[in-house]
């Protein structure tokens, strides 16, 4: 590029934030700076979607030029039963209750078994919160899984059920993620960190795990040489100011261990919950949260767009306002659907790649640890090598 | 390793439906991006052939941002306006047998109906009750409704529900009665009015271009027809609106001399209120096979965006939330439009094709307020007439309070 080129679009990215109130954080943006907190809510608060979204796009551009990751997977939600009773959770059942499940290690294994036939490079094995259910059915799960399809990446567990799962087993986390690892686990997702906060805690899901748990077992999670995920669930009760700092104290705790991969900004669903009455995000509400995501987590490589959420033509969009990934495939969802999303629950690969290519970006399949699949443009990024990052 | 499809190159993208931003960062292309925005940005008139470039080689920021300048240009304040309106659709008989729709039946085939006037009225009342402002009443093209069966339809509405306008017939169902009648269409107009006609929907444009007509609807009122009829309509004092449906058997350069179709008739007669575009919707409509996949949403909002940016002479640009559904429509009031047209309260013709995006009231302003936009209510001519917000009241009362130019000139001649 040439440099008068990138000092006039640099210019018309200046004149455009200063237009809107933002000036200051664009001249931060440019010169790689860190945004501060009262950056984070000036940007929460200004009306400006194109402002805000220029500036995320920017920095997107700076790491992913227009390459843009997706992955061919699959979900097993292996039990629906939990203890924590979160006020915004559909998916959640007591025993007895009906509808309330769970899965052998065989039928995990059949769910498995059925995708056969598919290119499925990771499972993404998330589920309810239950005491009762032994340690050995974790690692038979994934022992599962690996006997059926051994070449699989297995994403599983979020940290509240590492929290559980260490606790069932009466051993050190430490000890616990060695075992998983041995029986085939290979990363953790990022659920299960809503807000930090501890009055929304308090107010919608007291019984689980508070923000301090939930990024001391993450910091556990990357000491043992797992890669995760990170999430914010946003679109409740929460604030500007809580969204910020949750923010923040994940960008901390990345500057020490380095091991959140992407950041997943998950959309609040109302219906079917205890908090049906708030009416959740709206599309240019989560596109603003893709695009804070993008100027915060300065020191997380990719930004998630999870489509099963937004929906595809947000999903879509969201690739011009910070975000770098759609996630994938995705067979079987249920927990979000048990919540009213009414996103199909599967789509086919060559759907994903037309998606992408309509957004304006380059498809690239990437499997779970973002070694690229396959590439529209594999002298930009290569088959076989990690994906490119100018991180 | 999975086996991977053949990847297809990286220079001619033949899937590729929008261009990549990489591309229009640098060397010529930026330039001539640079240059057409600055036009733009001047309140100055794109050539097609700009057009063209800008859909071929902006990326989809560039062209929110420049939709968004001349939006916002056009209308200062940060207002969306909708009017309370259901769909009527008083028959589904049809002969003109369109492959992409799944509303119609052919005259006495199963399903085939034209509704009672009992329940036309029951409608109407429902419409009346909720403080509705307009019946968008189009059909299918019956073989023996003539404009007589209009005009005492017509009357009979007027005098029950005076307060709602008439918003009815498109210009190919217009053609069609011409013909039934055997008379010239201004004559059928005339006698429409006189029975209390007040404005005129845009339906049956999709692209004015005889090509694709030929292919997707040859025995529709051909583009010259089409836009003779909204002439007409306009000489006759009438206002109406225009409409674009894309992403079937069209390419882009079909879609651009669409809309200097609609550009050029605008600048002649001043008529066209609005201009609303949608993807066509090809699930379960009768010529299925020969419909390619439903395009993909970015490929509306591009096309939406850039009709802001060419229709300079258009006040309004709608969204079209029933078929893109309302998280998009959200989005495009960042991207040129300024109003979410109709509450739809019912909606045969796109809902029997598989698109169930009907939203309530309340959740359409949620929407517009979340966006940063103040929701008010209009008439039929764009006038905003808002019970809450009684000190925003402006524009056009009445139908005759918004003649088009073209009207003037034709009562002169």
């Amino acid at each position: 590029m040439s440099v008068a080129t990138a000092t006039a679009r640099e210019e018309r990215l200046l004149g455009l934030a200063r237009a809107h109130g933002l000036g200051m954080i664009a001249e931060k943006v440019l010169a790689r700076e860190r945004l501060s907190h009262d950056d984070g809510i000036a940007l929460y608060r200004s009306p400006h979607l194109h402002a805000v979204g220029a500036l995320a796009n920017h920095v997107r551009e700076r790491l992913h030029g227009d390459l843009a990751y997706f992955n061919v997977n699959q979900h097993v939600n292996y039990t629906n039963l939990c203890n924590k009773l979160c006020r915004f959770c559909a998916f959640q059942r007591l025993p007895g209750q009906a509808g309330a499940y769970q899965m052998t290690p065989e039928q995990v294994a059949d769910k498995i078994r059925a995708q056969l036939g598919e290119p499925v490079t990771e499972v993404h094995m998330v589920a309810g919160v239950w005491p009762k259910i032994p340690y050995s059915y974790y690692l038979d799960i994934l022992r599962a899984v690996k006997s059926v399809r051994p070449e699989i990446h297995i994403k599983a567990f979020t940290m509240v059920e590492l929290d559980q799962i260490a606790k069932t087993a009466k051993k050190p986390l430490e000890a616990v993620l060695e075992e998983l690892k041995a029986a085939g686990l290979g990363s953790v997702p990022g659920g299960g960190a809503e807000i930090f906060s501890e009055r929304v805690r308090r107010a919608t899901y007291h019984l689980k795990i508070s923000g301090d748990e939930w990024l001391a077992i993450a910091r556990k999670v990357h000491r043992s040489g797992l890669r995760s995920n990170c999430t914010m669930l946003h679109g409740h009760i929460e604030t500007p100011e809580e969204r910020v700092d949750h923010l923040d104290r994940l960008r901390r705790l990345q500057d020490e261990t380095g091991g959140f991969q992407t950041y997943i900004p998950l959309s609040f669903h109302p219906e079917n919950s205890e908090m049906a009455d708030v009416p959740g995000p709206t599309a240019v509400d989560e596109l603003r949260e893709i695009a804070l995501g993008r100027l915060l987590l300065d020191n997380i490589p990719h930004i998630k767009a999870y489509w099963i959420l937004m929906d595809i033509p947000i999903a879509q969009l969201a690739l011009s306002y910070g975000a770098d990934d759609v996630d994938g495939t995705v067979v079987e969802e249920h927990i979000y659907h048990d919540a009213g999303a009414t996103t199909p629950e599967v789509v086919k690969r060559a759907e994903l790649v037309q998606w992408i290519r309509d957004a304006g970006r380059i498809p690239v399949e990437r499997d779970t640890l973002y070694n690229v699949v396959w590439s529209a443009d594999p002298e930009l990024a290569p088959v076989g090598r990690p994906a490119p990052v100018a991180i | 390793m999975q086996q991977a499809p053949a990847a297809p190159s990286a220079t001619a993208h033949p899937l590729w439906n929008a261009p990549l931003a990489s591309r229009a960062r640098s060397g010529e292309v930026a330039r001539e991006l640079e240059r057409i925005g600055a036009k733009v940005r001047a309140g100055r008139r794109i050539t097609p052939e700009e057009a063209l470039y800008l859909h071929e080689r902006a990326d989809m920021l560039t062209l929110g941002l420049l939709a968004d300048h001349v939006r916002r240009a056009k209308h200062p304040e940060p207002h969306v306006t909708y009017i309370v309106d259901r769909n009527l659709n008083p028959t589904n008989v049809c002969i003109t047998d369109c492959g992409f729709c799944a509303f119609y039946r052919r005259p006495k085939a199963d399903g085939a109906y034209v509704l009672p006037r009992e329940e036309i009225v029951s409608r109407m009342q429902e419409l009346a009750d909720l403080g509705g402002r307009q019946v968008l009443m189009q059909g299918g093209h019956h073989p023996y409704l003539k404009s007589d069966w209009w005009c005492e339809l017509f009357t009979d509405l007027r005098a029950r529900f005076p307060q709602i306008n008439l918003h009815a017939l498109s210009a190919p169902e217009l053609d069609h009665l011409s013909k039934l009648d055997k008379r010239p269409v201004e004559d059928v107009l005339r006698d429409l009015i006189a029975a209390g006609l007040g404005s005129v929907p845009g339906a049956g444009a999709e692209i004015l271009v005889e090509r694709v007509r030929t292919i997707i609807a040859p025995k529709k009122t051909s583009t010259e027809r089409w836009l003779e009829v909204h002439r007409r309509v306009h000489e006759a004092g009438l206002r109406s609106s225009a409409t674009m449906m894309f992403g079937h058997v069209e390419t882009t350069a079909e879609c651009i001399e669409h809309l200097t179709r609609l550009r050029d008739l605008q600048d002649e007669t001043g008529g066209f209120t609005a201009f609303a575009c949608w993807l066509m919707q090809p699930d379960g409509v009768p010529e299925e096979h020969l419909y390619p996949e439903r395009k993909t949403p970015s490929v509306y909002l591009r096309m939406q965006a850039l009709a802001r940016i060419y229709l300079d002479n258009f006040d309004n640009i709608q969204t079209s939330y029933v078929t893109a559904g309302l998280k998009m429509a959200q989005v495009t009031l960042s991207y040129g439009c300024n109003d979410f047209g109709g509450t739809m309260l019912e909606e045969n013709v796109v809902s029997a094709a598989g698109c169930f995006n009907l939203a309530p009231i309340q959740k359409l302003e949620h929407v517009i307020s979340r966006a940063g936009f103040t929701p008010l209510q209009r008439n039929s001519w764009y006038g905003v007439v808002d019970p809450r917000h009684p000190q925003l009241q402006r524009g056009p009362d009445s139908g005759a309070e918004s003649r088009p130019r073209a009207f003037a000139k034709a009562v002169k001649a």
